[in-house]
């Protein structure tokens, strides 16, 4: 039973990871119906900002509160940037171009940013050494560490606030109405483009605040190729919960971080990542709307 | 023209190209025994043709069909494993207690063997990713195929017998110049043929507009899945080939990477231009294997090795081409007996 | 009419930067036949960069320490040795294209590698139809060398190794049950966990779970939350640094708390500053340690320190060392850059006096040499004992 619960957390934890970068890829596709395939290297473009901040200012040997908290918005401000350049740069000038060149756009981009990090940082995985103090907290036989904690807290924090900033503010209200008919939005007189900026910077903060994290707390090397596998499954996660759906993508996640654990602690553990496609193919053939989401009706 | 001297043309067409085979052959034997082409260049020849059988098998379900596929390095995958453990854990044992191994008539027969065996298992494979994907428009099947591409490769890790996660070792070195290049002109034939057909007008109005297409009869279904069969089929020919040229096989081989590169020569040379893709994947292959030699550039005491920058250059390319010429060098133009009788009656005004 | 003709030699320039792009045909030298003089070419391919850059880069410091030393005393019969040197990324199809490229295009009358087993596995083939001596410094899957008669190694096998770590397991630290985590992408792991398993086994011991992973994977807290339920007295973990570490350091989250046991996979510096402490007290097989009393040892690690900034060196960088001198003492007695000679006298190597043993390469190509067990403590790898096969 203990073992089954323990998986539970790990695939809690795995969720949390997906779901903040599902959400960045869910509301890119809400507003631009564009797959964005480089969403997975901003997360990992946040990994290893984080490293170059932690070791260049050799922040691990002072770890506290307000270090993380430095790193992390650091981090996020990078690839809030970096998502608004390459918006710029790459997306806007083939916005009404077919989707397909959008998608190759996409995916060329997503190379760049891999093969731009192995030139810049080397293929060499790194570490980072702990800035927060990371020790083990046993709760009745089950092993939660400080940092997974606070990954999931700062997870649940995060979507709380997006989820304010879509629901209650102007611009939330601007990047539903674009995600609904972008030429109508743009007769109401909402700045598309800046609403689509915006887009871009949360989302990439987002992905670069579960890629710090995940590279601070869970002790993993990073490398400039990293972030290719989370990023298709975060996909994968967005299109389960439904795409273009906020809730949707956090549910998405969490659900595939789940399975990922029992699969993976289980006989099958080499499977783990064809699970997620299975996934996805399932999905797209039962219900191509996701679980919160609406079956799409194609006009003629 | 009438029919049957249509029908002629063609068949001049591919009798002179059979002809062109026998020619080339016959000079890279010569060239390669009196040490005048050299291994490497021969390889990235045989390369050539290998990426020309995948550029145009893509090209017959991307370009002509109009369906998004991204997953036919699993289709090529297929083809390369099930043909190698087909030659070498059931050919090449009873072939070996007959005497019949090593002697060229042999290998012959055990290739063929085992690109029959690849192009049977990757038209399954085509059959199987094609009809859930029937269902699904767009961006939503292009993440099928991905997804569909992945599962294989990660289906092919898991199974021991070949090698799983180490790769396949020891695989005998069965192709030729000739067999390649052969393969690639019947493909070149088929593709052309059906393009120029009466019955390749169904695939270009699938691809312009299904729903328009089936409004007029056209069994849109049908066609996108004999696409999908057609796509897998010699893409999993262009596996085996491969596989028999190498000698060694690894799952990495067939992943979304190779998926994208393939994707790229058809988009580079244009979607629906099938010499567009044969041009691409010559191109690239040759620069992406000539760009190895470049010198290691060294910049504020970093030194950027050549394989590192090739992908770069790579992925700068392709966005490039989407920016600005998103049809592709040669967009839907195709070259044949057209284009020749244009020059030859301009030659004469 | 002129819209025609510029396109025409549009197109015409397009096929002509093919056929440069080809690199066009020119008389290619016969592998390795034509050096009578001047430098001898000597190809190395490593992992310089990639998941395990730090073996490529240790091994090559041993190699560079030979070459220049052998080069100071003017070379081999007064020929000095040119090293060719051929980044394979971590990855085995590279590997092949690296081998390809110093044997076809460089001429290399030798070639020194692979440290992976998987790479070695993945080149020789290349170098044995080449007929071109491959000698490699650490790879311990026995396969190795069963490629053909081209191919040595100067290091132990893994039947040996699984067998070693072991028996120090159950002897030693005197442990009944162990768990297993295997990379299954990697031939070495696979390879080592069998023996180890085999060896085991047979001596009582029990394994009490088997998990694997992917070189690569960033975690692996599924696999050891089922293997802490299967209450394990040690796991042995038979891969490559680079995960290794993570691994530990998840594991001790997760709340395991037994000792892991390893393999010479696990010989980096970068070990400990992916593990933290949580890879305290642990063990793993190795081929020498610098610690070594042996003058020859003490020797070689000081002239290491010298050259290469006060680094201490590992095993590869050993090995890498012992490797090369093997391969130019090899030259000397054959009496000529013939590949096949220079072959020949390799196989005859008896009793060459190396810093990892006296290493003599037997009938099957391997080098026959004893083991160390080395335990981490803080930052060093500390000695422990030696095993003799």
């Amino acid at each position: 039973m203990e073992v089954y619960l323990q998986q539970l957390i790990n695939g809690v934890q795995y969720g949390s990871i997906y779901a903040l970068i599902a959400v960045g890829y869910t509301m890119v596709y809400g507003v631009l119906r564009l797959i964005n395939f480089a969403h997975g290297d901003i997360y990992m473009l946040g990994a290893f900002v984080a490293y170059y901040v932690v070791t260049g200012l050799a922040l691990h040997q002072h770890p506290s509160v307000g270090n993380f908290l430095f790193v992390l918005i650091v981090s996020m401000a990078v690839c809030a940037l970096a998502g608004v350049l390459i918006e710029r740069l790459a997306y806007r000038p083939i916005r009404n171009a077919p989707r397909l060149t959008a998608l190759i756009t996409a995916i060329g981009v997503s190379l760049l940013l891999e093969n731009g990090g192995i030139v810049v940082f080397g293929a060499d995985p790194k570490y980072i050494p702990t800035v927060l103090q990371s020790s083990v907290a046993p709760r009745g036989g089950l092993y939660i560490s400080e940092g997974q904690v606070i990954m999931l807290a700062a997870s649940v924090l995060f979507m709380l606030i997006l989820r304010f900033i879509v629901m209650s503010t102007r611009f939330g209200r601007a990047v539903r109405a674009i995600s609904y008919d972008i030429d109508a939005a743009r007769l109401m007189g909402i700045d598309v483009d800046r609403a689509i900026t915006l887009t871009f910077a949360l989302g990439s903060a987002l992905a670069g605040a579960a890629g710090m994290m995940v590279a601070t707390f869970t002790s993993v090397k990073i490398t400039p190729l990293f972030g290719l596998l989370p990023g298709v499954k975060a996909f994968v996660a967005a299109v389960l919960g439904g795409i273009g759906n906020i809730p949707g993508a956090v549910l998405g996640g969490i659900l595939m971080g789940i399975i990922e654990a029992f699969v993976g602690g289980s006989a099958l553990t080499t499977y783990r990542d064809a699970i997620a496609f299975m996934i996805l193919i399932i999905v797209l053939l039962l219900r191509p709307g996701g679980i919160l989401g609406k079956a799409v009706v194609e006009k003629v | 023209m009438s029919r049957r001297q249509f029908w002629l043309w063609r068949l001049i067409s591919v009798g002179a190209a059979l002809a062109a085979l026998l020619g080339a052959n016959a000079l890279i034997i010569s060239l390669r025994s009196t040490g005048w082409l050299d291994d490497y260049t021969y390889r990235v020849i045989m390369l050539c043709g290998i990426n020309i059988l995948l550029a145009v098998s893509l090209n017959l379900i991307n370009g002509i069909t109009g369906q998004f596929s991204i997953g036919h390095a699993g289709f090529q995958g297929v083809g390369a494993y099930t043909s190698a453990a087909f030659t070498v854990f059931v050919v090449s044992p009873w072939m070996r207690e007959r005497g019949l191994q090593g002697t060229p008539t042999g290998d012959s027969a055990l290739l063929i063997a085992g690109i029959i065996a690849g192009a049977v298992c990757a038209s399954l494979a085509g059959l199987f990713v094609g009809i859930p994907s029937l269902r699904l428009r767009g961006d939503y099947l292009a993440i099928a195929t991905l997804g569909f591409g992945e599962i294989i490769r990660v289906t092919i890790l898991n199974i021991e017998q070949v090698g799983g996660a180490r790769g396949f070792y020891g695989i005998p070195l069965l192709t030729t110049f000739f067999w390649l290049y052969l393969a690639v002109i019947v493909l070149l034939a088929l593709s052309r043929n059906l393009l120029v057909s009466t019955q390749g007008l169904a695939f270009l109005a699938v691809r312009d507009d299904e729903i328009a297409a089936e409004a007029v009869g056209v069994y849109s279904t049908r066609i996108k899945v004999i696409a999908f069969v057609t796509g897998a089929c010699f893409a999993g020919i262009a596996g085996a080939l491969y596989a028999h040229f190498d000698g060694y096989l690894n799952p990495d081989n067939f992943r979304l990477d190779q998926s994208i590169i393939i994707l790229t020569m058809v988009v580079l040379g244009g979607q629906g231009s099938i010499t567009g893709s044969v041009l691409s994947a010559v191109l690239l292959t040759a620069v992406l294997e000539w760009l190895r030699f470049l010198p290691t550039i060294t910049v504020g005491g970093r030194a950027f090795s050549p394989s590192e920058l090739r992908m770069v250059f790579f992925s700068l390319m392709l966005i490039l081409l989407m920016l600005w010429r998103q049809t592709g060098l040669l967009g839907r133009r195709e070259f044949g007996w057209h284009v020749v009788r244009q020059y030859w009656r301009l030659l004469r005004t | 009419m002129v819209r025609i003709c510029a396109k025409s030699v549009l197109w015409l320039s397009v096929v002509t930067g093919i056929v440069f792009a080809l690199g066009g045909c020119k008389p290619a030298s016969r592998p390795g036949a034509s050096n009578s003089s001047g430098d001898i070419p000597v190809g190395v391919y490593l992992s310089f960069t990639g998941s395990t850059a730090t073996f490529g880069e240790s091994t090559f410091k041993g190699i560079q320490l030979a070459t220049e030393e052998i080069n100071a005393q003017g070379g081999i019969n007064g020929r000095k040795i040119a090293l060719h040197k051929e980044d394979d990324r971590s990855d085995a199809q590279e590997a092949r294209s690296a081998v390809t490229k110093l044997i076809q295009r460089d001429g290399v009358v030798a070639v020194l590698g692979e440290v992976a087993s998987s790479r070695s596995l993945a080149a020789a083939p290349i170098c044995q139809e080449n007929k071109i001596p491959m000698i490699s410094p650490s790879s311990t899957n026995p396969q190795v060398t069963q490629v053909g008669d081209y191919i040595f190694r100067v290091c132990f096998i893994d039947p040996f190794q699984g067998a070693v770590m072991a028996k120090f397991a159950a002897e030693t630290l005197k442990v009944k049950r162990v768990a297993v985590l295997t990379d299954v992408k990697n031939d070495y792991s696979v390879g080592l966990a069998k023996y180890f398993k085999e060896t085991f086994t047979k001596l009582g011991g029990q394994i009490v779970a088997e998990k694997s992973y992917s070189e690569g994977d960033p975690d692996f807290r599924a696999q050891l939350t089922a293997i802490k339920a299967a209450n394990p007295e040690a796991i042995f973990v038979p891969g490559y640094y680079s995960e290794v570490g993570t691994i530990a350091r998840q594991a001790r989250e997760l709340g395991i708390r037994v000792p892991f046991l390893g393999g010479d996979g696990w010989d980096s510096p970068k070990l400990v500053e992916g593990a933290g402490n949580a890879l305290e007290g642990s063990y793993f097989s190795n081929h020498y340690s610098h610690e070594s009393t042996d003058p020859a040892v003490q020797r070689f690690v000081a002239k290491f320190k010298q050259r290469f900034n006060g680094e201490v060196p590992d095993a590869l960088a050993a090995l890498g060392y012992d490797a090369a001198n093997i391969l130019f003492d090899a030259i000397r007695r054959a009496g000529s850059t013939d590949p096949t000679k220079i072959r020949d006298a390799l196989a005859q190597t008896k009793d060459f006096p190396g810093v990892t043993g006296r290493i003599t390469i037997d009938a099957d190509r391997n080098a026959v040499k004893p083991a160390v067990i080395l335990q981490i403590r803080g930052k060093e790898f500390k000695y422990v004992q030696t095993i003799q096969p």
